[in-house]
């Protein structure tokens, strides 16, 4: 009746495509996937691949087909408006490319926003723990006009762990940043999965980033097609490479 | 270029609409007036065409005194020898002498059946009249009538009822015997009601005059043409007659009808122009916030080299198309409106008008398209100014435009609000309207430009209330986010609260002064009077019963008087005959400043010491008085009493000028009570007296203030009805605000949607920001307004407004409205807010 307690998200022969008739493009074509409980995920794959629609089914941002989807104990697919609200509000955290901050709130009141909006009070010690790992202490009052590129990704970083979600979803998080506050933000995520046992699924086409995670898994043409664990990045380069003469192959 | 503003226009529906909708709310306003108000003048002019049409020449007394009134049939009468002399007039055919005089029915309620304009009028029967007998015959006996058919739906009355009616004498009841109508099947000619005598009882009810005759009407003998006929009359009967064809009198009446219509055309206008102010707000903020969002779209045209006329052209020629497109739509809106208040106004208020179509005068086209796309373009200047200073690098720069610093607008807003304020302090003190509207245009826009600096910490504590949750903090936030944009928006709903709020402080002004001269000057303890009582007011009583009053037990003193128009040396005045002027004077706490209060002699009379200075006489000087019948008479200024806030602008004369006034009657008796005795006992004995006249009523002190001041509560509905169409825009400008802000803040909605916001939150959000904006701008309207009334009651001091009135029950009402304006302006926006599609929206260029 329930999903595996073990895992923190899981897909279950996922379908989904868009359009209708001729034109209809399959997306995820029977996806079935677990995401371990503390581990760091990264999803690749080429463009139209389906990794960031396979993130948006698992997250609840968008309806599959067929299938199922779970996270934590949560079936997903199914839920309505509210239920999908209350599950991102206390099961799901998210960290966008980009604008990922509202420009009218501190640094502060960023992070505490996902527990502000659902009325529940802040553990400060876990907000305390958070803050100092991002390295954002001396940021808080700041604004988000106010603060550099990296430093927003870190608040949004903070922001999506405060609620000590299930899985904290990850859309090409450094894609905006140059390479050195792209590192501090993935070190972050890395260590939140590490040492917190934070759950994190990250959707990104940068094999240095995905090197950061523990388990790759790579998508074609709404599949998945490969699985690495504890990734090097020449590995994910490699894999990429011949992902890419596949796809050659087929076409 | 034009290509491209037409296909950006089109491209975006809802900012069109939502712009036009105030051009067009704005332009239907003044279009619809034009056609209201030519509608009915047009109605009219035939009305008074069929009235006379069977006239050929009419004779009447010249009124000694001039009227405005038509229907003022006691302006002097005319005898059976003049009749005589006419019908010996070679030409003359059908000549009729006509009793015409103020008769009002009593309906069942025993109250007197009122019309909403159209005279109640009593005549002598006449056979072969206009007037045709429907049911029952003409009126034999002395008490019988017969009644319009209007009269009879109106009252309820058929043939062999009895029908109450008062005259120059009280109540008296007549059978009725017929019930007639007019030509062309007409109940009424005007929503008039008419009650016909024979010809003896209207003389002595109508005229007080046996054998007297109110006018003369005679029909030309076939071939004499009316003109010349009149000439003859005239010659006949020399210069003390007024002699006129029907055509004349036709056109006399309707112009005087016509001048009334176009003061009420005015009046509309003015407050078109008003909402039309209002407009121009909301259009220049539309358009400033559709430049700024379009930054990168125009620096990218800068960039391929459009040049600087060409970015204000784009934007001017967006604002000529919605400009034109609005002022079609608001003339064919201003058409219907027009058309439907003209038959509501046929229909209900002026009884049975009959109208001749629903015209569109060349004014109303011409109006509506230089209103409609003038006031589009003007609110468009600025913000295409704007767009043309855009540089092109910002195309590459992402869209955060800094926020200029408020400087300029606040140094310019400060001048234009005392600028503004000066204009208005000379206007009311001098009474110059173009002076208080140019002020009160000036300061308006002087407020608005400095609302942006108010806007920060005004902003933030109304904020404060309503943020007990996130998304309140969240809408508190986005209000205050761009102070402009929330200024201009507050500042045009600012505008009809302001408005409102100093009329109504000025209203709550005067009813505070006449409260307070009451309480503390009059010793007048019960006040009769009747429903219309004044110069050429039809309630009057007999002088029989101010005696029977001052007979009763509980009476400490009593008085009364006639009023009159008069002229003195020529200049028209209110002229009341006083019966005892010495218990005047102690009953109102009057003081003399030239000469003593004593009972006036024959040809003496009193003045106050303003009209004394504005007729230039003094103690002891001689003044021509005139009054509505008899000859002009010499009278010595006896006394010159004290400027006071109880009896003003009346000139005094003695109880036995009333003789020649037009109804010589008492319009007014005031009572003192003894000392010990209850009010309300001397009150019940003073109220038989007059129980068989249900015009007059017999009032203690403060439900006559009361009553005074309810006339006062009629006048702010009214404004308040006319001034809701300029809060309705402003609403509008609300809507337009939030909706372009939803629009613009679609990905951080999509954000707090995706990190856990409910959709009902989200709506709270924008609920919260839109309410905000409506309180700012009432709490800037009231005190605006409050700022207005104020001043306009300092520089009335003298016209009697003694203190100062704050209407803080209405205020706290407006306050109210407005927070349930912001509730509802904030509903379709909110709506679209929270249906976003969440991944669309973060995904959102």
């Amino acid at each position: 009746m329930t999903g595996k307690t073990e895992s923190a998200a899981r897909a279950v022969d996922v379908w989904k495509s868009y359009g209708t008739g001729e034109a209809a493009v399959t997306a995820l074509g029977g996806v079935s996937v677990d995401f371990e409980r503390g581990r760091f995920t990264a999803i690749m794959g080429p463009s139209g691949s389906g990794k960031s629609t396979l993130m948006h089914c698992l997250a609840g941002l968008d309806t599959i087909d067929s299938g199922d989807v779970w996270i934590g104990d949560t079936k997903v697919n199914g839920l309505r408006d509210k239920g999908l609200t209350d599950l991102r509000r206390t099961k799901v955290g998210f960290i966008f490319q980009q604008f990922n901050l509202l420009p009218t709130l501190t640094a502060e009141e960023n992070i505490t926003l996902p527990p502000a909006i659902g009325g529940r009070k802040v553990d400060r010690a876990w907000f305390d723990t958070v803050v100092d790992t991002v390295g954002l202490r001396d940021r808080l009052s700041h604004r988000p006009t106010q603060l550099s590129g990296g430093q927003q990704q870190r608040v949004a970083c903070a922001r999506a762990l405060v609620s000590r979600p299930e899985v904290v979803f990850a859309d090409e998080p450094t894609g905006n940043l140059d390479s050195r506050s792209g590192a501090e933000v993935l070190g972050f995520l890395q260590r939140s999965a590490r040492e917190f046992g934070q759950t994190v699924v990250m959707v990104t086409h940068d094999p240095n980033a995905a090197s950061y995670a523990d388990r790759v898994i790579f998508l074609a043409d709404g599949r998945i097609v490969r699985e690495l664990h504890q990734p090097t990045a020449d590995a994910v380069l490699e894999t990429m490479k011949h992902l890419d003469g596949d796809e050659l192959v087929v076409v | 270029m034009l290509k491209a503003t037409l296909k950006s226009v089109l491209s975006r529906k809802l900012r069109l609409v939502l712009s036009g909708l105030a051009v067009v709310l704005g332009v239907m306003f003044v279009s619809g007036s034009f056609v209201l108000t030519d509608t009915l003048d047009r109605s009219f002019k035939s009305l008074f065409t069929t009235i006379y049409s069977d006239v050929d020449v009419q004779v009447a007394v010249k009124p000694k005194v001039g009227s405005d009134d038509p229907d003022q049939a006691l302006a002097g009468t005319l005898t059976g020898d003049d009749l005589a002399k006419v019908k010996s007039v070679e030409g003359a055919g059908r000549v009729v002498g006509d009793v015409v005089g103020s008769a009002r029915p009593i309906g069942e309620n025993g109250k007197v059946l009122t019309t909403s304009g159209a005279p109640r009028l009593g005549t002598a029967w006449r056979d072969g009249g206009q007037e045709q007998l429907r049911e029952g015959r003409a009126p034999v006996r002395d008490d019988e009538v017969a009644i319009s058919a209007y009269l009879a739906k109106t009252g309820g009355f058929s043939v062999g009822e009895q029908i109450s009616l008062i005259t120059l004498e009280p109540k008296k009841t007549f059978t009725v015997a017929g019930i007639f109508g007019y030509p062309g099947n007409r109940d009424s000619l005007g929503g008039e009601l008419t009650t016909a005598f024979t010809e003896a009882t209207a003389q002595r009810l109508l005229l007080g005059q046996p054998g007297a005759y109110s006018g003369i009407t005679v029909q030309a003998a076939p071939g004499v043409a009316e003109d010349v006929l009149r000439q003859r009359v005239q010659d006949k009967l020399g210069d003390a007659y007024q002699v006129k064809t029907g055509e004349q009198l036709s056109k006399d009446s309707a112009d005087q009808v016509g001048e009334g219509l176009s003061f009420f055309n005015y009046v509309l206008l003015g407050f078109a122009g008003i909402a039309l102010f209002v407009g121009v707000f909301i259009i220049l903020n539309t358009f400033s916030i559709i430049v700024a969002q379009r930054t990168r779209e125009l620096a990218l045209l800068r960039a391929m080299g459009a040049s600087q006329r060409q970015m204000i052209g784009t934007v001017v020629l967006e604002a000529v198309v919605i400009g034109l497109i609005a002022s079609v739509v608001g003339l064919g809106a201003g058409i219907g409106v027009g058309a439907l208040l003209a038959n509501i106004f046929s229909t209900v208020g002026g009884g049975s008008l009959r109208l001749e179509g629903i015209s569109v005068p060349l004014s109303a086209v011409i109006s509506a398209f230089a209103v409609g796309i003038v006031v589009t373009v003007l609110a468009a200047v600025l913000p295409a100014l704007r767009a043309s200073r855009i540089p092109p690098v910002a195309a590459m720069r992402e869209a955060a435009t800094p926020d200029r610093p408020l400087t300029r607008p606040t140094i310019a807003g400060t001048a234009l609000t005392a600028a503004g304020g000066g204009l208005l302090w000379y206007g009311f003190a001098e009474g110059a309207l173009w002076f208080i509207m140019s002020g009160l245009l000036v300061s308006f826009i002087g407020v608005a430009l400095l609302t942006p600096l108010i806007s920060r910490p005004v902003v933030s504590v109304i904020g404060k209330l309503l943020s007990w949750s996130m998304p309140g903090t969240l809408g508190r936030r986005n209000s205050a986010r761009n102070p402009r944009r929330t200024a201009i928006t507050a500042a045009a709903l600012m505008v009809g609260i302001a408005l409102i709020t100093g009329v109504s402080v000025v209203l709550t002004s005067a009813t505070t002064s006449i409260t307070k001269v009451a309480e503390g000057q009059v010793k007048s303890d019960l006040i009769v009077s009747g429903e219309a009582s004044g110069p050429g007011g039809d309630a009057t009583f007999q002088p029989g019963r101010l005696d029977e009053v001052a007979r009763l037990s509980g009476v400490d003193s009593s008085f009364g008087w006639y009023s009159d128009r008069i002229l003195v040396d020529g200049k028209p005045q209110f002229g009341i005959a006083v019966t005892d002027v010495p218990v005047m004077q102690k009953q109102f706490g009057l003081s003399a400043k030239e000469g003593a209060f004593a009972e006036l002699a024959d040809g003496t009379l009193a003045l106050d010491e303003d009209s004394a200075a504005a007729l230039g006489v003094k103690q002891g000087s001689t003044v021509s008085v005139q009054t509505t019948k008899g000859e002009a008479r010499t009278y010595a200024v006896a006394l010159v009493y004290a400027k006071n806030n109880v009896l003003v602008n009346a000139i005094v004369l003695p109880e036995g000028a009333a003789k020649q006034f037009r109804v010589e009657q008492l319009s007014n008796a005031f009572v003192q009570v003894s000392p010990g005795v209850a009010v309300q006992d001397v009150q019940k004995r003073v109220e038989p007296l007059f129980a068989d006249n249900p015009e007059i009523t017999v009032q203690d002190r403060s439900a006559f203030v009361k009553q005074q001041a309810s006339q006062l509560d009629t006048v702010l509905l009214m404004i308040q009805i006319l001034l809701a169409l300029a809060i309705l825009i402003a609403v509008l400008g609300v809507i337009n605000t939030l909706a372009l802000s939803v629009i613009e803040r679609t990905r951080e909605l999509g954000l707090l949607r995706a990190i856990g916001m409910r959709r009902a939150q989200v709506m709270r959000m924008i609920t919260v920001e839109s309410v905000v904006i409506s309180v700012f701008g009432a709490l800037l309207g009231l005190g605006v307004g409050t700022a207005l009334g104020v001043g306009a009651v300092r520089a009335l001091k003298d016209e009697g407004f003694t203190d100062l009135g704050i209407p803080w029950a209405q205020m706290g009402s407006y306050l109210l409205i407005a927070a349930v304006i912001g509730v509802v302006a904030a509903i379709l926006p909110a709506i679209r807010a929270a249906r976003l599609n969440v991944l669309q929206a973060i995904s959102y260029e």
